[in-house]
């Protein structure tokens, strides 16, 4: 943010505005390819084609979908707690984008450099959680409660995981800051995290088992911070209808979708910029630089949305306890186990 | 009136208004929620003072902690088990004088502390690590101690829901 001191009032505030909108474009852009990619997968998971009449294979589908849900009919129950119902969305919406401010892009665009960035991310999306519980409390309906319920009791289990698994990569590099954790990778492939990082090989040789293991853990984790296959219990449609968004229509219920997918988006690039190198280019300093570090930061991200919907279209559901059970007694302890054994690597 | 000056204001009266919700409103789940938005204007005020590590730590542990087993707490008995849980005044003389004890305290307190006025850094200094290094040299004691409390809290919370368990 050097480039934009000395401004003025107007100028600073003008800057801001933009710059905080620009991760806004691009969710929504990628949340119209997400959603058409979604049902092209799902489709072809199940030996179906999915849409083909609009456009070339369906291709406009999203936007077709767009513009009905703009001018459905905005229904609120009766019995519905009027406030709290519509302010339920946009709280969901703010935990979400609010984590997007320390997502490093790019080496030239982040949303705020903080130096907490990973544990920011943490701590804001905790706002997703009160939003759900909100949304469920507020639609008087008892699918909305149990499922706004299971969700939470989910995401605040899951937690401790992501958390230390974000844990284990911070020890490695050092700092909290994201964009610190993505230039420790540079170098190529096999500086990644998920690989040991850019250390001695011995130390190197020593580590890339539980760095590995953590990515995975981190992967099966933020599944869950998402309630996403095979742990979407909070809108299990064959018991639940729709969980806690059971209620809403319209561009209410769709800034609840939109958010989801951005959800899925943050976790991916949470998990890219931790493990998998970040904007830095998989061959060193060949096709790197600033926009091609936006080039790569997407496409690692968009191969782990299409590693979630792969997943959602291919495993069962968990059971309430079956996914507490897996958090608590396989997840976090294993995490434990690779705390202890990276942080002795580390003082060898 | 520069951005910052604004930025203070707004969390100020984000903080104020829905603290005065928490207190003063009769439904409870209004109460709930509005605590969302005090924890949040806090945590705004401590960025302000340059403190970004509390300020996380302000919105993971009570909006991510506390909040949620509140709103949990409030949830599952009006909804589930349908008791209208409303605030009333009861207790009035007791109230007042535990009140006004606090009070007089916490503007004792207020005008005794000799406050240090520093000129703002142009930017934002790292703090995690210098909290990171106190925490582990200076203040290592009770730093253990805090940790020795809540796993004593942890096993607490363990047994008493292994019990019930039993019980039933």
């Amino acid at each position: 943010m050097e480039a934009f001191q000395n401004l003025g009032f107007w100028g600073t505030l003008l800057v801001t505005i933009v710059l905080s909108a620009l991760p806004l474009v691009f969710v929504l852009l990628y949340a119209l390819v997400t959603i058409y990619l979604e049902m092209k997968v799902a489709a072809h998971v199940q030996d179906r084609v999915a849409y083909m009449r609009t456009g070339w294979h369906g291709v406009l589908q999203p936007i077709a979908d767009f513009i009905k849900l703009i001018q459905k009919e905005d229904i609120i129950s009766v019995a519905a707690n009027k406030k709290l119902f519509i302010l339920a969305p946009y709280i969901v919406f703010m935990g979400t984008y609010g984590a997007y401010a320390a997502i490093p892009f790019s080496s030239i665009f982040i949303g705020a450099n903080i130096d907490l960035g990973a544990f920011f991310i943490i701590g804001i999306s905790s706002l997703v959680v009160v939003g759900i519980l909100m949304a469920g409390w507020a639609s008087n309906n008892k699918w909305s409660i149990f499922g706004a319920v299971r969700s939470a009791a989910q995401m605040i289990s899951y937690e401790i995981p992501t958390a230390l698994a974000v844990l284990i990569a911070v020890m490695i590099t050092g700092s909290l800051n994201l964009q610190e954790v993505t230039k420790f990778q540079a170098g190529g492939i096999q500086n990644w995290l998920i690989f040991g990082g850019p250390l001695p090989l011995l130390q190197k040789i020593l580590i890339t088992p539980f760095t590995l293991i953590t990515f995975l853990i981190l992967f099966v984790a933020s599944l869950a911070e998402v309630n996403r296959t095979p742990f979407d219990l909070p809108e299990a449609e064959s018991e639940l209808v729709q969980g806690f968004f059971t209620e809403y229509s319209g561009m209410r219920w769709a800034l609840f979708y939109v958010a989801e997918y951005a959800n899925m988006f943050l976790v991916a690039g949470v998990a890219v910029a931790l493990f998998l190198g970040g904007w830095e280019s998989p061959f060193g300093s060949f096709l790197s630089g600033p926009i091609w570090g936006l080039f790569w930061f997407i496409i690692k991200g968009m191969v782990l949305v299409f590693l979630q919907i792969w997943l959602r279209w291919t495993l069962p559901r968990l059971r309430v306890d079956q996914l507490m059970y897996t958090s608590w007694k396989v997840l976090t302890p294993f995490l434990f186990v690779c705390i202890i054994a990276i942080g002795l690597i580390l003082v060898l | 009136m520069d951005l910052y000056t604004i930025a203070f204001y707004l969390f100020a009266v984000i903080t104020l208004v829905s603290a005065s919700i928490v207190v003063f409103s009769k439904n409870i789940i209004y109460s709930a929620f509005a605590l969302l938005f005090a924890f949040f204007g806090v945590a705004g005020l401590y960025v302000l003072l340059m403190a970004d590590f509390i300020a996380v730590t302000q919105l993971m542990i009570y909006v991510g902690g506390i909040l949620v087993l509140v709103l949990f707490g409030v949830m599952l008995t009006t909804r589930v088990i349908n008791v209208d849980m409303r605030t009333g005044t009861i207790q009035t003389l007791p109230a007042v004088l535990i009140v006004a004890a606090l009070a007089g305290t916490l503007v004792g307190v207020f005008w005794t502390t000799d406050w240090r006025i520093m000129p703002a850094f142009p930017g934002f200094e790292k703090t995690a690590p210098r909290i990171g290094e106190l925490l582990l040299t200076s203040y290592l004691l009770p730093f253990e101690i805090a940790s020795v409390v809540l796993l004593v809290a942890l096993v607490g919370a363990a047994m008493i829901a292994r019990r019930e368990k039993k019980a039933s």
